[in-house]
């Protein structure tokens, strides 16, 4: 590889000596071009890939069914019940959109920290995030019972002359929520169009050029649109990242603006926010890894890749164990006897085995990323992840649950159990998301091409 | 101007380079040889293209302010208006103008118009969608999304002219040269 002052600093970005690059030798604008676009136009389709669909296509059928049935029944199909009017479907918004945020925080906070090596998984990052916030969205919809009256939550001049009351942080999330699905999508599309003029001038069959020529409305990167592009995107990053940080403050302060012991805490926006990019990136992670690793995108999806998504992993996790820790703290120095016995009830009452499995799931066992050996090993990546997959979702259950099951009168405390509907819509979503990731990486360039071409030397304008 | 009239109408005379620098170093040559309306074609952005070309400043960084500065304003008007003037609520005795709780929404109404302006905006400036252009009409040009470099002096500009423009597009030592047929 080459080295000098002169020569574009990403590849030559080498911090330790043992340190993997961050893009494989021997790249070319053409080969780089060839080896992302024919995943998606010349490669057959496998039976791996025809067995994951079927499987997310499966779940999504059940997702259907579910569905159908709560629609004609409602939410008693499901566990909730006051007191625990919440359940699952808080539960799953949360860590759905929580996912989201791993996918903007690396296509816009990373961009606008100068973090080149975002540039091979910013564009699935970015389709996880638009695809974890559909799952999301159902959740509340689902949960209303009435899911064909949601547009009352907008504020539109109804025949019944009412509005949304503002002062409410269930009106804030409407607002955030729709604002982060519509800015992720646009800064998503705006990613892709000099990337459909490539697939355009790629493809072979005249549908294909159509389509991806629709697609990448007649881009034909001129000097004039790379300026006004480039100002744009750098600008989308700068407003998607105060978007994405508000995103998961204004879903914490659904809880914390409420009375209720264990929400009403001031940790709890920037707790919510470290959680989010620590299950997002667990999330990037079980993607990357089985992607690179079937699509042959190694040299472009490097270790370092891995490695810096695992020392995310490490430092945001941590801070979520500050949170579980100041939690606990400020639950006895508040001498308030109802968050003391909150703590109380989460450690020693009926849900205290989920609370355990979360502290070990996502604050014990990560702790092994410390060891480079485990960050450098693709198959203890992929389990931890998991791992901590589990326990953000674990981590959602007990806040929403063990507050709300027994808060102030003993007298109106209940028990939450979920229903298999709960679990079928769930799941289903589950297979919603592996679907929407299946169809995508066969359509669409799963990395960004445009991007990774200027991480080559050859992309830097020299002296002569 | 004699040449351009016995000549069939073009677009312009597209050159196609191998790397980013000798397009710009190109570009910078067209420039100072007086040539205005052109532009450079190249698979990824270049600042320094934009330069060359004396493509300075974009406008889009205006459309995204003004964009925020309306979404903010709509936003906090809308809640005022519904919470003040239309449907008054008393929660909790809070103010009717409870303005620190209506930063939430008028923060996400900046954010959804500035982004949203700019990306309609930087669509408009640029022309997009355009499926058709003439520089499609040059196979070669397909290679521009891939690792192909062109500069294209075109035909409106008032120094064109179809012999020396060629000559002069030669002398920058071009990996081909094409005219452009409308």
């Amino acid at each position: 590889m080459q080295r000098g002052p002169e020569e574009k600093t990403a590849l030559m970005d080498v911090p330790w000596p043992d340190e993997p690059p961050v893009l494989g030798p021997g790249q070319t604008f053409g080969s780089m071009t060839d080896t992302i676009a024919d995943a998606v136009l010349t490669r057959p389709i496998g039976l791996g890939w025809l067995a994951g669909l079927a499987i997310g296509m499966g779940l999504v059928a059940i997702l259907m069914a579910a569905v159908t049935y709560l629609f004609l029944i409602g939410v008693g199909i499901w566990g909730i019940n006051i007191p625990v009017g919440w359940g699952f479907a808080i539960i799953n918004f949360v860590w759905w959109i929580g996912i989201g945020h791993a996918g903007t925080l690396i296509s816009a906070i990373l961009l606008l920290l100068k973090q080149t090596w975002r540039n091979s998984i910013n564009r699935f990052a970015e389709a996880m995030t638009l695809f974890a916030v559909a799952c999301a969205g159902m959740f509340p919809l689902l949960h209303m019972g009435r899911p064909w009256l949601a547009y009352w939550m907008f504020p539109y001049p109804s025949s019944m002359g009412v509005w949304p009351q503002f002062r409410s942080p269930l009106v804030w999330d409407v607002f955030a929520v729709s604002t982060y699905a519509t800015i992720s999508a646009v800064f998503w599309y705006v990613g892709l169009v000099p990337d459909f003029a490539t697939m355009r001038e790629k493809a072979s069959h005249p549908l294909t050029r159509k389509v991806y020529g629709i697609l990448g409305l007649g881009w034909r990167g001129s000097a004039r649109h790379w300026k006004r592009y480039e100002a744009l995107y750098i600008l989308l990053a700068g407003i998607a990242t105060p978007l994405v940080l508000s995103v998961h403050t204004v879903v914490s302060f659904d809880f914390a603006v409420a009375i209720v012991p264990g929400w009403h805490t001031t940790i709890f926006p920037p707790y919510f926010v470290a959680g989010a990019i620590y299950s997002g990136f667990a999330m990037v992670l079980v993607l990357a890894i089985p992607i690179r690793h079937f699509y042959r995108l190694e040299s472009m999806i490097t270790m370092r890749h891995l490695q810096n998504a695992a020392k995310i992993m490490l430092a945001t996790g941590l801070i979520v164990g500050y949170g579980y820790f100041f939690e606990a703290f400020m639950a006895f120095y508040s001498g308030s006897t109802y968050e003391r016995f909150m703590m109380q009830n989460r450690w020693f009452g009926p849900y205290a085995v989920f609370y355990w499995a979360l502290i070990l799931l996502n604050l014990v066992i990560p702790q092994v990323l410390w060891m480079p050996k485990v960050r450098a090993n693709t198959r203890w990546l992929f389990l931890i992840s998991l791992v901590v997959l589990v326990g953000m979702w674990l981590e959602r259950f007990i806040i929403i649950v063990t507050s709300l099951s027994r808060d102030y009168l003993p007298s109106s405390w209940g028990h939450y159990v979920a229903t298999r509907w709960d679990y079928a819509i769930f799941f289903g979503t589950l297979g919603f998301f592996a679907t929407a990731i299946f169809i995508f990486i066969r359509i669409m360039p799963s990395i960004s091409i445009f991007e990774m071409r200027t991480l080559l030397p050859e992309s830097e304008v020299k002296a002569k | 101007m004699s040449h351009a009239q016995l000549s069939p109408a073009i677009y312009g005379i597209l050159a196609e380079f191998d790397s980013s620098t000798d397009l710009v170093y190109a570009a910078k040559a067209a420039y100072a040889a007086g040539y205005r309306k052109m532009d450079a074609y190249s698979p990824f952005p270049i600042e320094e293209a934009s330069d060359a070309i004396g493509f300075h400043t974009s406008r889009v960084p205006l459309i995204v302010l003004l964009g925020g500065l309306l979404g903010g304003l709509s936003g906090y008007g809308l809640q005022y208006w519904i919470n003040v003037i239309s449907y008054p609520l008393n929660i909790g005795g809070k103010p009717y103008n409870a303005w620190p709780a209506f930063i939430v929404p008028t923060f996400e109404m900046t954010i959804l118009f500035a982004g949203l302006a700019g990306v309609l905006g930087m669509f408009a400036l640029n022309g997009l969608p355009m499926p058709y252009h003439p520089l499609f009409n040059v196979d070669r040009f397909s290679a521009v999304t891939r690792d192909k470099f062109f500069l294209c002096v075109e035909a409106a500009d008032p120094k064109f002219d179809v012999v020396d423009t060629q000559r002069f597009m030669e002398s920058l030592k071009p990996v081909s040269i094409s005219e452009v047929p409308h």
